[in-house]
């Protein structure tokens, strides 16, 4: 079994007295690709949110084998290699695509480590496209392009853990074809990754292992491959008839 | 017609203005315009990547000027007490946290930073010959005990309230320029301050006499804008404050500490303030309490850049400038209303054509 990479336990997050998480756990292996799934506000953002420490939540939570519950900063996370990208990409509107690339490696460049113009140069190699319009501003992107570049950037921290949000959200299919291409090259080069999708099907045909969330707990976890066949997973996500619940 | 509000001479009645009197009249509006214009850009920055409006800008000017004064006066500047004791509370304050956080081993380096290394640098500037110390160093010293105090306050006063509303910010700010002037009036007592020029004299240029200073101001003002704008564009820090202006949370998420970004803007802020005051102390006296109203000069250029554009907001200072100048000239009595009364117009201009555009579709 490869080392665990991020681990949580019992982790409970609430919004005033409204619990969006309860009692979650799950684990990331090193080197594997492990997906969250599950219907619209089941609290997977907010899982990724409270991961980042973007959210206080109680609960442990394990990264790297160091408990970060709560009160650790968002730069010291993301120094340790922990990247989010987010639902809504959040790039730098007005600012190239170069700069921010180059913002990516914001966290390297305070501890000293000034190699983004190398880092720069494999991100490029990964997404051709933004090699393009690197002089471009990113607000003039198109959908996809944005997704990359949220997605390059994030990889200029050389994650070693990267969360993503919602990567294929309203994207043409061939696009969505493409960054899920990417996200198994990514796994193939040493990247851990945490992939949360409404997407089920796509996700769990790249993921080795996947939760299923349902009203901010886990309904069902197993293996990726495994949950493809499951007839739960199969009639609530993946059949035609769309969302009925596990759980109810 | 000066920044500090001494009236002009007064017109004689039925007088035009001249060529010469014309020149005269824009070259002491642009000489004050490019000092509201290093304002105003501060007031930008501050306000772009932190949300605060920066009140106490002005307490900065003032701070700079009169220690300036002091130095070269042969004191030292009585504001190194203040950082002194500022530093040693931020050095409390942030042991806290990192013992909260469980981060002990960072006590020392806490420690060293903000409480040490201020006692030293007093140490070191205490056997100093202050009086007869070339005038570069001199500036180099009344900047040492003005500056750190915009990062200190940060510190203390925004830092813990970062994420509140731009109102209670304002407040916040407001607070934190009334005990700025307090300490002020405390630190350099009532009397005024002047200091030499950089360079004594000047020259004529056709009707028109024209100091040395007065290039000094508009030359290193255009310096300090330009290295500013350098910064910006080119140094991975300036471009991550831009970064944060733009998208706070994307920011966060590349490990820009909001933290990080705040010190960092209001040591521009302090250091463009405290430089403004070395500026124009030789060509007026500064009183402990001038700084105020300046700043507020360099708020309205700012606000003519809707507190978001570099160049529009410096523009509206140089705008400001002469528009003084020319009123001191034509209605002494009124300039201070007719400066401020542009604010309105500006506003309705604003309100009326600018719309509400997102840097990000979701």
């Amino acid at each position: 079994m490869k080392p665990l990479i991020l681990e949580t336990q019992d982790l409970c997050v609430a919004y005033g007295r409204v619990e969006a998480i309860h009692k979650v756990s799950i684990r990331i292996r090193e080197g594997e690709i492990v997906t969250v799934i599950g219907p619209n506000g089941a609290g997977k953002t907010t899982l990724l949110s409270a991961l980042m420490g973007l959210l206080p939540a109680r609960g442990d939570i394990r990264y790297q084998g160091q408990l970060s519950s709560g009160s650790t900063a968002v730069d010291k996370l993301v120094g340790k290699g922990l990247v989010l990208v987010p639902e809504k990409r959040e790039l730098f509107g007005s600012m190239s695509v170069a700069d921010n690339l180059l913002l990516g490696a914001f966290a390297r460049h305070r501890r000293g480590l000034r190699d983004h113009a190398k880092t720069m140069d494999e991100v490029f190699a990964i997404f051709p496209r933004l090699a393009e319009r690197r002089t471009q501003e990113a607000g003039t992107l198109s959908g996809g392009e944005r997704q990359m570049l949220a997605m390059g950037r994030a990889l200029m921290a050389k994650p070693t853990l990267l969360m993503l949000d919602e990567p294929s959200l309203g994207l043409a299919p061939l696009i969505v074809r493409e960054i899920f291409r990417i996200v198994q090259q990514l796994k193939a080069m040493g990247v851990s990754i945490l992939l949360v999708e409404q997407n089920a099907r796509a996700a769990l045909q790249v993921a080795d292992y996947g939760y299923v969330l349902e009203n901010g707990s886990v309904a069902l976890e197993n293996d990726a491959r495994s949950l493809l066949d499951d007839p739960r997973v199969i009639e609530s996500y993946l059949g035609l008839g769309g969302s009925h619940s596990i759980a109810a | 017609m000066r920044c500090d509000g001494t009236a002009a001479p007064r017109t004689p009645a039925g007088i035009g203005v001249n060529a010469s009197i014309a020149l005269i009249l824009v070259q002491d509006g642009v000489t004050n315009g490019a000092i509201y214009a290093l304002l105003s850009l501060a007031l930008v920055l501050v306000f772009a990547v932190t949300r605060v409006i920066f009140i106490p800008q002005g307490e900065f000017v003032a701070y700079g000027a009169l220690s300036m004064a002091a130095v070269t006066a042969g004191f030292l500047p009585p504001t190194m007490w203040l950082v002194v004791t500022l530093g040693i509370a931020v050095a409390l304050v942030d042991s806290v946290a990192a013992l909260r956080e469980g981060a002990a081993a960072r006590l020392p380096m806490i420690i060293l930073k903000n409480a040490v290394l201020p006692v030293l640098a007093l140490l070191a500037v205490r056997y100093l010959p202050l009086k007869t110390l070339a005038y570069p160093l001199q500036i180099a010293v009344a900047l040492l005990f003005v500056v750190p105090l915009g990062p200190q306050i940060y510190r203390l006063a925004f830092q813990p309230v970062a994420e509140a509303t731009v109102l209670l910010l304002l407040i916040v700010s407001v607070a934190v320029h009334f005990v700025l002037l307090g300490l002020g009036l405390y630190f350099f007592g009532a009397e005024g301050g002047r200091t030499p020029a950089f360079t004594d004299g000047g020259f004529n240029l056709g009707a028109s006499y024209i100091q040395f200073q007065t290039l000094w101001i508009v030359g290193i003002a255009a310096v300090l804008i330009a290295g500013l704008a350098l910064f910006f564009e080119h140094s991975i820090y300036g471009k991550a404050l831009r970064a944060t202006a733009i998208n706070r949370t994307g920011a966060r998420l590349m490990g820009i500490s909001a933290d990080l970004a705040g010190k960092l803007c209001f040591t521009l802020a302090a250091l463009v303030g405290a430089f403004s005051g070395i500026l124009i102390a030789p060509i007026t006296t500064i009183y402990y309490d001038t700084g105020f109203l300046i700043g507020l000069k360099g708020f309205v250029g700012a606000i003519v850049g809707g507190l978001a554009s570099y160049p529009l907001a410096a523009a509206g200072a140089i705008l400001v400038g002469l528009l003084e100048s020319y009123s001191s000239f034509y209605a002494s009595a009124y300039k201070e209303v007719i400066v401020f009364t542009l604010i309105i117009p500006v506003l309705l201009w604003r309100s009326l054509t600018t719309h509400q555009v997102d840097d990000e579709e979701h």
